[in-house]
């Protein structure tokens, strides 16, 4: 009788992720646990350095959304030195932030999340991949693909320097400014973007909410998990990547919490685990219950799905018109459909598409008053964005000097943490039943994952777009007794024994 | 490893026209001074690279000498002035490396300074000795 | 398939994926690259298994490119076992060419680390004072793994033998291009060679020009306490700028974007430790002879240590910072 599957994925975590799935005697999913075996000790290697370097540092968390890490270190500093950007500068800031946030989504959707989607779950592998999507959708697009991306990553290229590690915001302001000349040229770009998250919903219209087993699967309950949902809203309680307060609402969609960055200890604490590296957020007034869900639980969640159902809207009207039809498909807001991130994710895209738009038809943007030099002393600051992978949180503690004392970052995924544990969980007690495993697992496993997009997605997965996975199927006695691997040859096709 | 039986191991960098020098006439005068010290010669402090200094705590020194002429005095004009400013944060350096500012020492000896150069030597001597080894070796493991 | 497409590979140890991502900013160049070679290995992308890998033939793989420095048992385990399999080594990005980022732990060691992330933070709720086990047991006797986390970060070839260094952080598109035509055409220099000109970033720099005849400073200025002059040379306005000591090659990314360098290319050739070779170079600039103002100028720099080695802390001569030191 099989006690014990490893399920080995190597992709999308820093270094290494691996699943264990332990069965009771039934035969039945008794427990699965994804363990994260990487830790780099930023919080600790902080210690020492100028406040003013953290944001050209912090990037280094993660090469695939530094541009996170750097605006939400820039914020934090700005706390610290008791300063804000002068107006032009915030402007800028808000064009980087959401030009990174459209260029990573995108890419995500049609490189990662998309193909599960786009080409259906019971699709051959071989397809579920960029080029089964292109081939679905018609070759422009994938040109398509690469000129937003490009073109949004060139905005960025230009106002920080790098788009891998940016550098240009510092305390006060920023660094460089914008000329009309560039301004009407990333207008073009912004209105393109626009454009193309149009037509990125449309597809998934056509291709996703066309095919009705594929709506079967995101409304079913394998995939759905009823938790608390955190996102940063503006004023008006609507999406707002860049700035605003925290709100978090009930499972049930009732407003529980609403607090600004400088509180966030009051409401977000941290569960160590001594078989993983990665730690889990949790909601301190709720405590922590263990990997349930529920309204009793402290668990909670983070990015597109979460931010949409944290809010009481999008902060721009296309994305409102689009936030509208998906819940009321979904049936309601809260959604807690898992599957319906890669949803919100491309909502989320056109909103940040639509702010580029009207940021850059402002003249003001290219005026040259870009830095507040801070005047007053350091002490301690808290920045919050959100990252395309949640909430993300810096802060900081120095001395009077301005040299960093403290750090303490919860870092975008962490958020969903407990979360993707449990879907791994859910998903697994859901296909595996008295130790007959089936061959759609493989697939099962990682769509539970996915919708999360946890750290190192993106462009790394270029053309396979799936996840290798390697489950073994050990007996009581720890004899290897069956094995599935799929892989991946390079020229497309694909394998499943 | 007990202190008292502890002998240092220091490396000096001495200039030529200076310091190395008014070491010589130590020698020649038959000063006794701890003979801990091992002397490298250069033509002048400011010749001192800071990888010098790194490299000999990182051999196995348990404390460095820079020697040269006094202010004003440099062979070559300024050279001594380079080797105080690049003394002062190097010294900062390495104690951000946990070596600690007493293991560092820049003097200043002139050429019939033989005298000096004797209590320069048994003083760095015995303050190292207080401190202890250095044993930088014992750390992390495959650097080189 | 034909089997005369060289084999490479791509691996990733404690890297924040930018090297990675730099990959991808091939954009469509990749295809080109794709299409010309045979991707064995590629853990973001592939199936891999470290069994895959054992079975190949020593030396089947022509080159593998390694992003990241090395932290943890597994990393070491992973690039010792390509160096078998592989003909060429690239040590591909600041991280493995020196240490990087995460070579800045190399200040404090695993318990200070750990302490800091599960214990003392302030968002961290942990009574049972719980941490990372390499072995956890749970209530039913099941066994889980995670790999030893090192008290120092290693750059790749201080743990193997490196053939070439693609450096910077990330590395920019135009070298990556370049060292992978070099590599695929066999034109290949000396081997141990970073694949950058042999020239520190000043030689080529814009700002160059702004330099006055004598560069002397007479006070260190932050980045936060003025507003940078986007057309004149950082070190000329008072700002640390590691230009002088740093490899050219990159572009000068961090320039354009008006922020002075952080040298993540490395030094040149000719020298050992970039760090040391700044602090000369600063020393050299600093425009006073009287002690008491050196004292006040020395005095005033921050992080001395954490800034000229922001990227090479590992490869630095003294490599880590004294464990006696640390509490």
């Amino acid at each position: 009788m099989t006690q014990r599957i490893t399920i080995d994925p190597i992709t999308r975590l820093e270094g290494h992720g691996k699943i264990e799935i332990f069965l009771n005697d039934q035969g039945d999913v008794d427990r699965a646990i994804l363990q994260i075996p990487e830790l780099k000790g930023f919080e600790q290697f902080a210690v020492g350095r100028p406040v003013e370097e953290m944001p050209r540092i912090t990037p280094r968390i993660c090469g695939v959304c530094p541009t996170a890490h750097h605006m939400a270190s820039t914020k934090a500093v700005d706390a610290v030195f008791h300063v804000e950007p002068t107006p032009t500068a915030r402007k800028l800031r808000e064009l980087i932030y959401n030009t990174f946030m459209m260029e990573d989504h995108t890419l995500h959707f049609f490189f990662l999340g998309g193909p599960d989607f786009v080409v259906g779950p019971q699709a051959s592998p071989a397809e579920r991949n960029i080029l089964g999507v292109i081939g679905k959708v018609g070759l422009e697009i994938g040109g398509k693909v690469i000129r937003v991306r490009r073109e949004c990553r060139d905005i960025i290229s230009y106002l920080c320097g790098k788009v891998i590690h940016p550098v240009s915001c510092v305390p006060g302001g920023i660094s460089k400014g914008l000329d009309e000349e560039h301004r009407l040229k990333f207008l073009e770009t912004a209105k393109f973007a626009v454009e193309f998250a149009q037509f990125a919903l449309q597809i998934f219209d056509d291709v996703v909410l066309k095919n009705k087993e594929y709506v079967d699967l995101v409304l079913g309950d394998a995939y759905t998990m009823r938790t608390y949902y955190m996102g940063l809203v503006d004023k008006n309680n609507r999406v707002n990547f860049y700035d605003g307060d925290v709100r978090v609402v009930t499972p049930q969609g009732k407003e529980f919490a609403k607090f600004r960055p400088s509180e966030y200890l009051e409401h977000i604490a941290e569960h160590v685990e001594s078989w993983s590296y990665i730690k889990f957020p949790f909601l301190k007034k709720v405590g922590w219950k263990g990997f349930i869900e529920g309204e009793s639980s402290g668990v909670y969640r983070v990015a597109p799905l979460a931010r949409l159902n944290a809010s009481d809207g999008m902060a721009t009207p296309l994305a409102q018109k689009e936030h509208d039809r998906m819940y009321s498909t979904l049936g309601g807001k809260p959604a807690h459909n898992t599957l319906a991130f890669h949803w919100a994710r491309l909502i989320e895209a056109l909103q940040a598409a639509e702010t580029m738009v009207a940021l850059l038809e402002d003249k003001s943007i290219t005026d040259t008053n870009l830095r507040n030099i801070p005047t007053q002393t350091p002490s301690e600051g808290v920045g919050i964005v959100e990252a395309p992978r949640g909430v993300l949180i810096h802060h900081y503690k120095t001395d009077e000097r301005a040299i960093v004392q403290e750090a303490n970052l919860i870092v975008a995924t962490v958020g969903n943490s407990a979360a993707i544990n449990m879907s791994i969980e859910k998903a697994a007690k859901a296909f595996i039943k008295k130790g007959q495993i089936s061959e759609g697992l493989l697939n099962m496993a990682e769509m539970a994952f996915r919708p999360y997009d946890p750290c190192h997605a993106c462009g790394t997965h270029a053309l396979p777009g799936e996840m290798p996975l390697i489950i073994n199927i050990y007996a009581r006695n720890g004899e290897l007794v069956r094995q599935f691997k799929r892989s991946f040859a390079p020229d497309g096709s694909d394998s499943v024994e | 490893m007990n202190n008292s039986t502890f002998e240092p191991r220091l490396v000096g960098f001495l200039c030529n026209w200076c310091s190395y020098t008014g070491a010589d006439l130590a020698g020649t005068a038959r000063m006794t001074y701890a003979p801990n010290l091992r002397i490298i010669r250069v033509m002048c402090t400011g010749r001192v690279d800071p990888q010098f200094v790194l490299k000999a705590f990182k051999e196995g020194a348990d404390g460095v000498l820079i020697s040269g002429c006094h202010p004003g005095d440099c062979h070559y004009q300024e050279g001594n002035y380079k080797a105080l400013r690049r003394y002062k944060l190097l010294s900062r350096v390495l104690e951000q490396f946990g070596i600690e500012k007493e293991r560092f020492r820049l003097e200043w000896v002139s050429a019939s300074e033989g005298v000096k150069f004797q209590q320069v030597c048994n003083d760095f001597t015995e303050q190292v000795r207080r401190l202890g080894p250095l044993n930088l070796s014992r750390n992390g493991g495959k650097n080189e | 398939m034909s089997d005369a497409k060289p084999k490479v590979a791509f691996y990733w140890c404690s890297s924040c994926g930018g090297c990675e991502e730099s990959i991808v900013d091939l954009a469509e160049d990749i295809l080109k690259v794709v299409a010309a070679v045979d991707i064995v290995f590629w853990p973001v992308a592939l199936d891999f298994k470290k069994k895959d890998v054992e079975a190949m033939a020593d030396g089947s793989i022509a080159v593998s490119f390694i992003n990241g420095a090395i932290r943890l048992s597994e990393q070491e385990e992973m690039v010792k076992l390509l160096r078998k399999k592989s003909q060429l080594i690239v040590a591909h990005g600041s991280c493995s060419h020196l240490g990087g980022i995460p070579g800045l732990g190399n200040f404090w060691n695993k318990e200070t680390i750990f302490r800091r992330a599960y214990l003392s933070t302030p968002s961290t709720e942990n009574p049972d004072q719980t941490v990372p086990l390499e072995k956890t047991v749970l209530q039913d006797g099941k066994e889980l793994t995670l790999p030893t986390f090192f008290d120092t970060v290693y750059a790749l070839d201080q743990v193997i033998d490196v053939d070439y260094y693609l450096p910077g952080c990330a590395p920019p598109r135009d070298l990556i291009l370049s060292a992978v035509s070099a590599i695929l055409e066999g034109k290949l220099p000396p081997k141990g060679s970073v694949l950058a000109p042999n020239k520190s970033e000043c030689d080529t720099c814009d700002r160059n020009k702004t330099k006055p005849e004598k560069l002397a400073i007479k006070e260190i200025k932050r980045t936060w306490e003025v507003v940078l002059d986007p057309e004149k040379c950082f070190l000329a306005q008072g700002v640390i700028c590691l230009g002088p000591a740093t490899r050219d090659g990159c572009g000068h990314r961090c320039i354009n974007g008006n922020m002075p360098c952080r040298g993540c290319f490395g030094p040149t050739d000719q020298i050992y430790d970039q760090g040391a070779k700044f602090l000369s170079a600063l020393a050299s600039i600093l425009d006073t002879n009287d002690e008491k103002e050196i004292d006040k100028i020395v005095g005033s720099i921050v992080d001395p240590a954490g800034t000229f080695y922001r990227f090479s802390l590992p490869k630095s001569i003294l490599g880590r910072r004294r464990m006696e030191d640390i509490k």
